[in-house]
């Protein structure tokens, strides 16, 4: 099937690029400093305009666009738990409808699950992870984007139906047979449903980058062992969400199908199960809770390191627990089924296996506390939200011991104290250390300071208030008071407990309007921030606030775990990369030695429309099974043209248009 | 007729529980099971409390530190990659005080577990609690048939007789919660659970479903009655009498309404020509402490309500509001109340 | 604070493309078929477990599938692993003529399993509305279903890239490379699929 002409054609073309091969310009002695940014500049940047925007394979705005777009979900989440607070503040209340409240419990759980806590950690990892392992941009740039836009729809359909009054209203959890066919009639379940799907093919395909970036993007030299602590809670993370996300994917797939196509999958009467749903669900559940917990372990470490000037105490430690904690999670799920009469010597495996699942996260306690004591900790804000992180979310991971307890988890389940206790998890553990990375993180990403002052205040009030919020639900839920109820009777001793936390719960919205306040007004008013203010040891630091949009001018070499702090203001770095064209230095696993030089792909409106032809695809498979063959068409064209080189002509050295 | 909406509040306090508070809660320790559970919460929350006190004793510690100025282990000395020694002790210790403690509270909770199953493993009384949107179905289960006995949405037990209760469910998932008693069990279409457990204060408690079951979860709760053995014998052989005929004119005539219209389609009352299956059995709704599963409290007032307009206070219930002629009212209310 | 930076080595040196593990697209299929690996793994837990409630499978006394079809789509996709050696091997040694040659073959060998395919949804003797073994099976066959489409549309594209003279290019080779290694995963997974829908019943 080639022929002789075909043959000597392409071998005269090889000579040929061969030739064009040594006339590539690469950075490097010769070519650095102001000539070589200028050049990179115009290599790396994307077209201008409103097409540009929707083409941008540029990990730094996917990543701010994630983070921006989270949270004003946080914001709009938020907001529905201030209308059940204020419906719940009083007994036997009228304020907001039964049907109402249902439905705003399950935007509000649904909303910070899948639109706010798990697209935020990706965002930030998606903006800081290639920074700090010293690469140009993530891999899979046109991935990243996609998965940008499939969450950005699958959040847009959600809030969507909301606003046309088709909100869900079965929990966030959904449990049939209360979400199937026969007891959710109309499209309010399916709407969740597929909501799931957008929002889980979207952390899949971020979840590929991470990983991939993580294992064969670093920098030279940064073997697994120098790799930031951060960078091994996102490798964990993005390998937890692969093994994990499948799972509701399916179990939501199959409450579709039982709900459009007739099957009887979680239907008791035609030999199906409805606990059939809770073991995949909850397979997914548990480590979902991990995977919005263990970045906020990573930001941890790098404030702790940052703030009290030295690398975490025991390194590998931390790394093991970080691994251990990822793997035992998965071994769990089924502590949110005790009370489903499951055998009870099953239940003990459970209750062992959620007890020893503490035991790597005390480890990590004590690792960053002792880095405090032996190092000479300074309290600026993302330090304070440390401190707050460790008084509040241990208070959690006790409470969180105690339900692994089956004998205290018959009466604590489905009550107010496991809300209260996974609040104090989600809050105190991951949105605390949030709130301070993004403190932290915010001269790199915009190129100014935060007040430190309205943080300050800032982190006060949302500390405090969070516990005035909470920890009384421990006591409703002692007291009597079930989960998911639009209210409550008289009589009961609910009043104080539900009157606190209402109070608790204003004191925290405002709170997290005061930081938004900060973080809008500094964009104008910040101190401009130099490239390393904190003076801190990661590679993130070694470039310009904000970074130019090729990271860094010449590829750093990595000889610690702490690099800026090693090297004495003079970087070593690696030479020989292209400049006219976009290119990453892929190196080896584990020990990080320079591989293969991979071509870039150009920015592309394919990610974009894919994302709309599959939006299309899922939003219309609500209404009709037929839009799944019928959609799939636009999805298999837009794809195809994504991947079909634009330009046939062959190049010295492979470029992706 | 106005219809008079008494809340849950006075239904609380004609319950007059001894305390009030504790008729719906963990710390009512008025069960075998509760009293396993709150001596196992107690233990649990002393280990925890201290394992906390050393967590923030460490932080205070590294907050407080006092630090000559060469001595820290930190960037600006060079000496960033070194550790106190004293870490690496602490570290080995600190793991083994987590892993022991840990290692602790899972003994004790398996020994909780194991006496409260012991405990239970001898019920005199077996009951079947259906769980329905948003109403309970019970039936009382005797060796002798024409013992057994069916009620709604309240329980009477003996104080001090271990009792099984069986859970199933006819729709979506219920949960069965006297959280004075006795941890939950859910109610699972298409499998068989149960909870057992013993009584040991007399008194009037409350239980709900703790289970999301749908739009009127918040409204589905239940009385449970603890008495004395001879009490509880009286009752249920009340409770097996069929209803009394209606023995005025307005009772006559609500009885022609209840058991020819709409009523009979869904409601039983024993000893009539009613079938239905659908609601609660209604042979002695008089003598019960709530209507509609614990939303109001039993009385005239509330029954007008009740009957009149079941929308507008549960609304999603399946009762459907049906427009009464006041006079069918009165004498549907008039019969409802010699159901005692 | 970093003042300057030190050159040190020159990679311009580096290849541009490289097999297996080195190739970043290797990873991202590993990634992908894992992802689908364990979704199907929890399809087939879900299969057990449905099946754990009976006691007989199906249940109700039904007729089991007929095995002729699916042991025969059996029996085409192992063939056809022939074909794919030898277009994997070709792209290692970046032999463009022999892939040329022998994609098409595999183009043509999916049109075929899928319509054995067809017979196989037609014999199962059950429908997905029947009761959750209907569902569960017909799933199991869907999913396997969609697995051979959206492989053989990526054979179909890639063969279509491979007839220009991109094909020259030494990523053209790994992109084949790894589609071969796909088609692997889709007959590798059908088995365990084949043995759950034909034969557990029949134990």
């Amino acid at each position: 099937m080639t022929s002789k002409a075909e043959l000597q054609s392409i071998e005269e073309e090889n000579r040929e690029l061969e030739k064009e091969r040594a006339k590539i310009a690469r950075d490097g002695p010769d070519l650095t400093g102001a000539a070589l940014a200028a050049r990179l500049e115009r290599t790396w940047r994307r077209p201008p305009g409103i097409v540009g925007w929707l083409s941008t394979v540029d990990h730094k705005e996917i990543g701010r666009r994630y983070i921006v777009t989270a949270l004003i979900f946080l914001a709009l989440g938020g907001a529905l738990s201030i209308l059940m607070r204020l419906q719940l503040a009083r007994p036997d209340s009228n304020l907001i409808s039964a049907a109402r409240y249902n439905e705003l419990f399950t935007m509000h759980g649904s909303t910070m699950m899948f639109l706010f806590a798990v697209p935020v950690m990706e965002g930030v990892a998606l903006y800081v992870i290639p920074l700090i392992i010293g690469t140009r941009n993530g891999t899979f740039p046109r991935l990243n984007a996609f998965s940008y836009y499939l969450y950005l729809f699958g959040g847009l359909m959600l809030w969507g139906a909301f606003a046309l009054n088709i909100a869900p209203d079965v929990g966030w959890f959904a449990y049939p047979p209360l979400s199937g066919p026969e007891f959710s009639p109309g499209k309010r379940a399916d709407v969740w449903a597929q909501m799931i799907t957008f929002t889980e093919v979207s952390a899949l395909a971020a979840a590929v980058v991470l990983v991939t970036t993580i294992l064969k993007a670093r920098a030279p030299g940064m073997t697994l062992a120098r790799m930031p602590l951060y960078a091994w809670a996102m490798l964990v993370v993005a390998v937890m969400i692969i093994f994990s996300m499948p799972a509701i994917a399916l179990c939501s797939s199959m409450l579709i199908s039982d709900r459009l196509v007739g099957t009887h999958f979680y239907n008791a009467a035609e030999h199906g199960d409805p606990l059939l749903w809770q073991h995949l669900f909850w397979f997914f559940g548990h480590p979902e809770v991990y995977i919005i917990f263990l970045p906020a372990t990573g930001f941890v470490s790098v404030i702790v390191e940052t703030f009290c000037r030295r690398p975490i105490f025991a390194y590998p430690v931390v790394v093991l627990a970080l691994v251990s904690t990822g793997i035992l999670s998965f071994g769990l799920w089924v502590h949110h089924m005790f009370a489903t009469g499951l055998p009870r010597v099953g239940y003990s495996f459970y209750t062992a296996a959620s007890m020893t699942v503490a035991i790597p996260t005390g480890l990590q306690i004590f690792c960053w506390l002792a880095t405090m004591w032996d190092g000479r900790p300074r309290f600026a804000v993302p330090m304070l939200h440390v401190v707050g992180f460790i008084v509040t979310f241990v208070i959690g991971g006790l409470t969180g011991v105690m339900v692994a307890a089956v004998p205290l988890d018959l009466q604590l389940h489905d009550t107010y104290f496991v809300v209260a206790h996974f609040h104090y998890v989600l809050i105190g553990g991951a949105v605390f250390p949030l709130l301070g990375a993004l403190t932290y993180w915010y001269p790199k990403i915009t190129g100014r300071m935060m007040s430190e002052t309205l943080g300050k205040i800032g982190f006060w009030m949302i500390f405090l208030g969070f516990q005035l919020a909470f920890f009384p639900m421990h006591i409703a839920g002692m007291m009597g008071m079930p989960r998911r109820v639009y209210t409550y009777p008289a009589g009961l001793g609910l009043e104080l407990p539900n009157l606190l936390s209402t109070i608790g719960a204003l004191v925290v919205a405002l709170a997290v309007l005061l930081f938004v306040i900060n973080g809008v007004v500094s964009l104008y008013r910040g101190a401009i921030a130099p490239d390393d203010p904190w003076d801190a040891a990661s590679l993130e630091w070694a470039t310009s606030s904000p970074p130019p949009v090729y990271n860094f001018a010449h590829i750093p070499v990595v000889e610690s775990r702490t690099p800026l702090w090693d090297v004495d203001g003079e970087l070593p770095v690696v030479t020989g990369l292209r400049v006219d064209d976009k290119e990453q230095l892929l190196t080896t696993v584990v020990d990080a030695e320079p591989d293969v030089r991979e071509p870039i792909p150009e920015a592309s409106p394919w990610p974009f429309i894919s994302a709309v032809a599959t939006g299309v695809l899922f939003i219309s498979s609500i209404f009709s099974p037929w839009a799944i063959p019928v959609g799939a068409i636009p999805v298999a064209i837009a794809l195809t043209a994504w991947f079909w080189p634009k330009d046939m002509k062959r190049q010295p050295e492979p470029v992706i248009i | 007729m106005k219809t008079k909406r008494v809340t849950a509040a006075t239904l609380t306090l004609q319950l007059g529980a001894c305390s009030y508070q504790t008729y719906q809660s963990d710390f009512a320790n008025a069960g075998v099971e509760d009293r396993q559970f709150l001596i196992l919460f107690w233990i649990f929350v002393a280990v925890c409390v201290a394992m906390y006190v050393l967590v923030i004793i460490f932080l205070i510690a590294g907050i407080a530190r006092r630090r000559r100025a060469g001595d820290a282990n930190v960037v600006e000395t060079g000496r960033h990659h070194q550790s106190h020694p004293l870490l690496r002790g602490g570290l080995i210790g600190w793991a083994a005080l987590v892993s022991t403690g840990l290692v602790g509270l899972a003994i004790a909770s398996f020994f909780a577990d194991r006496t409260m199953a012991n405990a239970a493993a001898n019920e005199k009384l077996s009951i079947t609690v259906t769980g329905k949107q948003w109403w309970w179905d019970i039936q009382y289960n005797a060796a002798d048939v024409s013992k057994t006995m069916r009620t709604a949405n309240e329980l009477h037990l003996p104080v001090g007789v271990p009792v099984r209760i069986l859970l199933r469910s006819d729709d979506v998932i219920h949960s069965f919660w006297v959280p004075s008693f006795v941890g939950k069990q859910d109610l699972i279409p298409g499998r068989d659970t149960d909870v057992s457990f013993t009584p040991t204060k007399v008194g009037i408690f409350r239980g709900q479903c703790a289970e999301f079951c749908g739009v009127e979860h918040a409204h589905m709760a239940f009385v449970v009655d603890v008495e004395p053995y001879g009490d509880f014998i009286k009752w249920w052989e009340r409770q097996l009498q069929e209803a009394q005929p209606p023995s005025t004119p307005l009772a006559l005539v609500g009885y022609n309404y209840v058991t020819t219209r709409e009523c009979a389609t869904c409601h039983t009352i024993s000893g009539t020509p009613t079938g239905g299956r659908v609601g609660p059995d209604l042979t002695h709704l008089a003598s019960r402490h709530s209507i509609a599963a614990g939303t109001l409290p039993m009385g005239e007032g509330n029954l007008y309500g009740w009957v009149e307009d079941p929308q507008s206070i549960k609304p999603g219930s399946k009762m459907p509001t049906i427009d009464l002629e006041p006079s069918d009212l009165h004498a549907v209310v008039a019969y409802l109340e010699t159901l005692k | 604070m970093i003042r300057s930076v030190r050159f040190t080595e020159d990679l311009s040196h580096l290849p541009t493309h490289k097999f297996g593990t080195s190739s970043i697209t290797w990873w991202g299929v590993i990634g992908f078929m894992v992802i689908e690996g364990v979704a199907f793994a929890l399809t087939f837990a879900a299969y057990f477990f449905l099946m754990g409630h009976e006691q007989g499978w199906p249940p109700e006394g039904r007729p089991a599938p007929n095995v002729v079809a699916g042991t025969i789509f059996t029996i085409v996709i192992l063939l056809s692993e022939i074909p794919n050696t030898s277009i994997k091997k070709a792209a290692l040694a970046h032999d463009v003529g022999t892939i040329r040659a022998l994609m098409p073959v595999m183009v043509v060998v999916g049109v075929v399993l899928l319509i054995i395919r067809a017979f196989e949804f037609n014999s199962l003797n059950c429908l997905w509305t029947d009761n959750a073994y209907g569902s569960i099976v017909w799933a199991l066959l869907l999913l396997h279903t969609t697995h051979i489409l959206t492989d053989w549309f990526d054979t179909v594209v890639l063969y279509a890239l491979v007839r220009t003279r991109q094909a020259y290019e030494g990523r053209r080779m790994e992109d084949v490379d790894e589609n071969s290694l796909y088609w692997r995963y889709v007959w590798l997974l059908w088995l365990p699929i084949y043995l759950m829908i034909y034969w557990v019943p029949r134990l």
